[in-house]
């Protein structure tokens, strides 16, 4: 007997049931199909401005930073001051869903793709933000390296007002409506700021192995 | 294989853990740390008590269903161009794990923390086959130096301090100039982040463990705070998960229901840094990740907890609240329990995967206080479970003789009021005589295991029982 | 009559003059008996009427070393000595709550016996809780000059929610000042046989409480389960800190004559 039929018969069998059991087909299916919400805090339940407030007041407490900037079209010029701000050289790795923003009329010296270690700084694309925890979420594709995410010192999530969402479950609404249901993308990150590690001594220190900074432009759509 | 096991030795293993006065200064860090940031995080979410009761409900019913729930992944991951492989044993997850590593000819392979690979005692599987395994969380890290078992679920290297992580760097990284300062905690990270980034950057596989298998989506779920497991995953060629069957959940919904109680049962965060959900291999198109996508899903020994007093114990989601708020934890710290699972979830799921035989201290080692028990994010009755143990080592005659013959002549007078009040009056008079003078005893015929630490407050002479009848006569 | 009584909810639908049954648990019996009469006169000026059925234990230490047998032989008779009273109230959230929360378990496979183990188990209270609780006392008329710290016992705390009722009794107790340890919710690392079987663990958890004690300043400490307060008094004489330690009720009822726990009656010679 294969190891997957020996798993899963013993399982059947500790749990008194053979597997065939209609009842238990669709109990199963028909969650898996309706995917209830179950318990959503009200934390998340905001909306307009409110929902923006707690957004940044969460990313922030992350130890994320976070700037507004009035359409897609001031990215660049913002990427070039954050990088002013912080003393760092003025190159970035960016991802390929934002390569058609002015870059050109900054000093920034950018480049696509996937990152191979030694980009110091990276500019993604998120897909969208839960507020309850400032999470960022950001999807991988052709669009968005995943490395750009875990390589660089610095990481830059660029994403739209409206993309945020009060809570995980309107994320995943989003996703499927983007998908399809049932389907995920290789990779979905959930960001929430930036990395670090407690293991030595309890003493919580930043950029563990991902990037010890983590900023965050949300664009007013 | 399975790590080595010590279990049976745990009074040896807590007299040791007990004169080590490192490791004593650094449990006492765990005692104040985790504990005051969960409740802080706790109190900050109104619905965190009913989020447990939902946690606990979902792993419920997908326990309920766990056979149709793991075709339903395994479905899901092959049309996503995953592929699952089944293990049994630790021995058959391990060979799985050879197999695809001979298979692609890998030298290096490194690890996202990962406590089923602990479990099957996966480092050394490798190395005997020639692969060099690299831990890359940073407490895995420490102790894989160290030649250590963690020492705790989600914290590997808590039992140390900072200067003996100083110390194993400069044992092994031999590049390290003797002059540079490594005395702070962050010139320390800073210098396993270096080590690392060579390391994810040239390994041929990456494996890595998950706290959570989604049926609806054929997805693995990770959870970090250092990035180090999504390194391990989308830079080598090929991603292994190493996942045992009891992780499975029904939805992207019931993933988010229980991701709510993990990280704040675990750090006091609201959320961990990094929350990950994998989905097969590379797309085309895709500018990374890897090219192959493989799940080993383990066995060992779990299925057979289904339908008996433990199953509950395979909610566990491995925040390791229960140890952070465990007396006995504080005390001895995680290496005293002898196996890779420390603490009150230990003491529960240990003997069902090594045989209570071998593990039979660890239920008996609990003051039965509760406390893990009231902060168990998917509320499993540890107490109560661990009480089945001693239970079953009853039945076996495994408990110590000394404990059954004591219960057993206290139960013979406790089921005979009369002779209780006889013998008891009798006794404690004589007690109390003793101990007239000095109040408590230094010493004490039978009582020797608590004399030699504590006083034995002497009794204040006669029994109530009797005091009352003379006083206010028969009621 | 020196009690404050307060119409709570639950004094609603109990008797004016309760018929309590004393647990008085086996420990109090054999070795402190004082605590069984500083309980009988709390209850009594709460109104109750007290009686104390022939007793032995509740059966926790056989439960808890895994002699099922045992346990539910002793429960059994323990839930004949009780039944016919109004309430069960015992000086100890372990046996009470040994009562109130495993009982019920204990006898899950015998419908008769589980219906009289709920019924037993509906009506047994801890001491403290009963009184501020079940009574409605607000206050006690006691008077006892000290700063004292109090330690929450684990069953008590956890399976029976005590915490804020001895609190609030203690606070009406003249001359009282009552100042918190830090982790006055940690076990005391008594746990019954553990406290034998794992001295030297057992040993190091009270090592932890002991130093609590001193560095919150009291110099008495409560709590209200003797187990307990042995294993803390019997740690506190053999580091030599002098610290008195007493059953809560003992306090509650003003009778402090008796020498604390562990110290002798007559000086030494």
């Amino acid at each position: 007997m294969s190891a997957r039929d020996e798993i899963l018969g013993t399982i059947r069998r500790s749990l008194g049931v053979t597997g065939t059991e209609r009842p238990r087909h669709s109990a199963v299916d028909e969650r898996l199909a309706a995917a209830p919400k179950g318990l959503v805090p009200e934390r998340g339940n905001l909306s307009g401005e409110a929902l923006i407030d707690l957004f940044k007041a969460q990313a922030a407490a992350t130890l994320a930073t976070l700037e507004e900037v009035d359409g897609l079209d001031r990215v660049p010029e913002a990427v070039a001051d954050y990088l002013r701000r912080g003393n760092l050289p003025a190159r970035a790795r960016i991802g390929d869903g934002l390569a058609s923003l002015p870059w050109g009329a900054t000093a920034l010296e950018v480049t696509t793709g996937a990152s191979d270690g030694r980009d110091l700084v990276a500019v993604n694309r998120a897909f969208g933000g839960v507020a309850e925890t400032g999470t960022l979420a950001l999807v991988s594709g052709p669009d968005s390296p995943t490395t750009l995410n875990f390589l660089p010192d610095y990481a830059v999530a660029v994403l739209k007002r409206s993309e945020i969402t009060g809570d995980y479950e309107t994320l995943w609404a989003r996703l499927r409506e983007r998908f399809g249901k049932g389907v995920m993308p290789r990779t979905v990150n959930w960001v929430t700021g930036p990395s670090r590690s407690g293991d030595i001594e309890q003493t919580i220190l930043l950029g563990a192995h991902g990037p010890r900074s983590v900023h965050i432009i949300v664009v007013n759509d | 294989m399975t790590a080595h096991v010590t279990s049976p030795q745990f009074k040896q293993n807590a007299t040791k853990a007990l004169a080590d006065d490192q490791l004593q200064k650094a449990m006492s860090n765990v005692r104040q740390g985790f504990i005051d940031k969960r409740a802080a995080v706790a109190a900050k979410l109104p619905e965190f008590e009913a989020l447990r009761d939902s946690a606990r409900d979902i792993k419920n019913h997908a326990l309920q269903n766990l056979d149709l729930y793991l075709e339903r992944w395994e479905e899901k991951v092959t049309a996503a161009g995953g592929q699952v492989h089944w293990a049994r044993t630790a021995d058959e997850a391990c060979g799985a794990v050879l197999d695809i590593c001979r298979r692609v000819g890998a030298k290096t392979v490194t690890k996202g923390k990962s406590m089923i690979s602990e479990e099957i005692a996966l480092n050394a599987a490798l190395e005997t086959a020639g692969i060099t395994p690299v831990e890359t969380d940073l407490g895995e890290y420490i102790i894989q130096l160290r030649g250590e078992l963690p020492s705790h679920i989600i914290a590997p290297a808590v039992h140390l301090n900072a200067t003996q992580v100083e110390s194993d760097f400069r044992r092994v990284h031999t590049h390290l100039d003797p002059q540079r300062d490594l005395s702070q905690p962050v010139q320390l990270l800073t210098e396993a982040r270096g080590v690392l980034r060579d390391k994810f950057l040239s390994a041929d596989v990456g494996i890595t463990g998950a706290n959570f298998l989604i049926a609806e989506t054929g997805t693995s779920v990770i959870v970090t705070n250092e990035g180090n497991g999504d390194l391990t995953q989308i830079l080598p060629r090929i991603h292994i998960v190493i996942a045992s069957i009891e992780k499975v959940v029904p939805t992207l919904e019931d993933v988010s229901q229980i991701l709510r109680v993990l990280a704040r049962s675990a750090t006091g965060q609201e959320m961990s840094v990094y929350t990950t959900f994998s989905t097969g291999p590379r797309r085309p198109g895709d500018p990374d990740g890897p090219e192959e996508y493989h799940v080993i899903v383990l066995d060992n020994g779990r299925s057979a907890m289904l339908g008996t007093a433990f199953q509950d114990m395979l909610r566990c989601i491995r925040c390791g609240a229960c140890m952070n708020h465990c007396p006995v934890y504080h005390a001895v710290g995680g290496h005293a329990y002898g196996w890779v699972y420390p603490g009150p979830m230990g003491a529960v799921l240990s003997p069902s995967l090594i045989g209570v035989d071998k593990a039979g201290h660890l239920p008996n080692a609990s003051t039965f206080c509760g406390r893990c028990e009231s902060v168990c994010p998917v509320r499993i009755p540890l107490p109560k479970m661990m009480r089945h143990w001693r239970e079953r080592e009853f039945e076996r005659h495994l408990s110590p003789a000394t404990v059954r013959s004591g219960i057993a002549f206290w139960g013979f007078f406790a089921k005979r009021p009369a002779l209780y009040r006889l013998a008891t009056r009798a006794a404690m008079g004589a007690l109390a005589w003793f101990g007239r003078r000095k109040g408590a005893f230094k010493s004490l015929p039978l009582a020797g295991c608590w004399t030699q630490y504590r006083d034995f407050p002497a009794p204040q002479g006669g029994t109530f029982q009797a005091q009352w009848k003379a006083k206010r006569g028969g009621r | 009559m020196a009690t404050v009584l307060l119409d709570t909810q639950s004094a609603k639908t109990r008797p004016v003059r309760p018929r309590v049954a004393l647990f008085v648990t086996c420990l109090v019996d054999l070795m402190r008996p004082s605590i069984g009469f500083a309980a009988v006169k709390l209850l009594e000026d709460a109104g109750c009427v007290v009686e104390v059925p022939s007793q032995t234990c509740c059966g926790q230490p056989a439960f808890n070393s895994g002699d099922r047998a045992t346990a539910t032989a002793i429960a059994a008779r323990t839930i004949d000595a009780f039944a016919g009273y109004d309430y069960v109230v015992a000086p100890s959230g372990s046996c009470a709550g040994m009562i109130k929360a495993h009982y019920p378990e204990l006898f899950a496979g015998d419908p008769n016996l589980a219906r009289k183990a709920d019924a037993l188990a509906q009506r047994t209270w801890e001491l403290t809780s009963f009184l501020v609780d079940v009574m409605g006392v607000t206050a006690v008329a006691a008077k006892v000059e000290a700063t004292a710290t109090y330690h929450d016992s684990c069953s008590g705390l956890r399976e029976l929610g005590v915490k804020r009722q001895p609190r609030q009794l203690l606070a009406s107790v003249e001359g009282l000042t009552l100042t918190e340890m830090n982790e006055n919710e940690v076990c005391c690392g008594f746990g019954g046989t553990f406290s034998v079987k794992y001295g030297e663990i057992s040993d190091s958890i009270v090592g932890k409480k002991t130093g609590n004690v001193a560095a919150s300043g009291a110099h008495m400490l409560l709590a209200g389960d003797l187990g307990c307060l042995m294993n803390m008094a019997g740690k506190l004489s053999r580091e030599g800190k002098a610290v008195e330690v007493r059953h809560v009720a003992e306090v509650l009822a003003g009778m402090t004559d008796e020498p604390p726990i562990g110290v002798a009656r007559q000086p030494a010679a």
